[in-house]
């Protein structure tokens, strides 16, 4: 147990590190894909079975396509050769990380927080079953009915958001031009070749 | 069986690296993905005290950040596609049209 905790621990901290220190946001990429895989590990030696196939499923399969889909996409190479304006930023950034780790070092020993209590055995759900998708999605459909409704209205929004904002400016005139003024065979020719 | 606060002093050393990458990275897409990195050290915190409290809500708790990291993903790479159409740059010191 503890070497498994060790190995995953080691290749998260190690990948994290790779996604920020890497200029090439590829390479960041990757490296986060391998710190989301070492914590779904994680989650697995804390008997959290469902939430670690949804880390590999949702967030290594789905968010990160549509980061490594957007770098493709805008062709970050040209990039890379750009001068950093801010350089000092990257000196003041080591004694800010020793500083903020001292500070959740400070809160974690001074916090006066009861040890947790193990509930007597029969009143709460055995360790065996607390990952598994019975027991969170009797949870989540009896007494966290309305976050999880509030999250699907969220994820709608993102969706209609999202749309907005990448779509093209020339491709919304077509669009109006179109249903004012009826000029069927000319506006989408042109909008083609201004790409 | 594990201590608990090893995998507290995990997830803060994991959450720390993230901050410290916002404040290096001048790429947007890398910094969104030190945003990503804080929100998955969270994650294992909330995981974790599920699993020392024997409480299936913390793993619900992980669940509702995954749509709203998923969410956060979707609506952020579409302003940072639209940024890029307006001023052919991912570096956000370009972007300061808004600075003093």
């Amino acid at each position: 147990m503890e070497i498994l905790f060790f190995l995953f621990a080691t290749i998260a901290v190690v990948a994290a590190l790779n996604v920020i220190l890497q200029r090439n946001p590829i390479y960041c990429a990757i490296g986060l894909i391998v710190t989301l895989c070492s914590l779904a590990g994680l989650f697995l030696t804390l008997s959290a079975q469902f939430i670690a196939a949804i880390q590999i499923i949702v967030y290594a399969g789905a968010i990160m396509v549509l980061f490594v889909f957007t770098i493709m996409l805008l062709n970050v190479r040209s990039e890379e050769a750009k001068v950093d304006r801010q350089k000092f930023l990257r000196w003041l950034a080591v004694p800010l990380f020793l500083a903020l780790l001292g500070e959740v070092y400070y809160v974690v020993r001074t916090v006066n927080n009861p040890p947790p209590q193990i509930p007597a055995t029969g009143t709460a759900p055995p360790v065996e079953i607390l990952g598994t998708v019975e027991s969170i999605g009797r949870e989540m459909f009896t007494s966290y009915l309305l976050p999880f409704e509030a999250t699907s209205v969220l994820i709608l929004m993102a969706i209609v958001g999202a749309m907005l904002l990448a779509r093209r400016e020339k491709a919304s005139d077509v669009i109006q031009t179109q249903a004012t003024t009826t000029e069927p065979e000319e506006e989408p020719v042109i909008s083609g070749m201004g790409r | 069986m594990i201590p608990l606060s090893w995998y507290l002093a995990l997830s803060a050393v994991i959450f720390t690296i993230g901050v410290v990458g916002v404040v290096v990275q001048r790429n947007v897409i890398a910094l969104f993905m030190c945003i990503e990195l804080m929100l998955n050290a969270v994650n294992l915190t909330l995981v974790a005290f599920s699993r020392y409290y024997v409480n299936p809500t913390g793993q619900l708790f992980v669940f509702i950040v995954m749509a709203v990291a998923a969410a956060e993903a979707a609506v952020g790479l579409a302003i940072i596609i639209s940024l890029f159409r307006s001023r052919e740059t991912l570096n956000i010191d370009e972007a300061d049209l808004l600075k003093l």
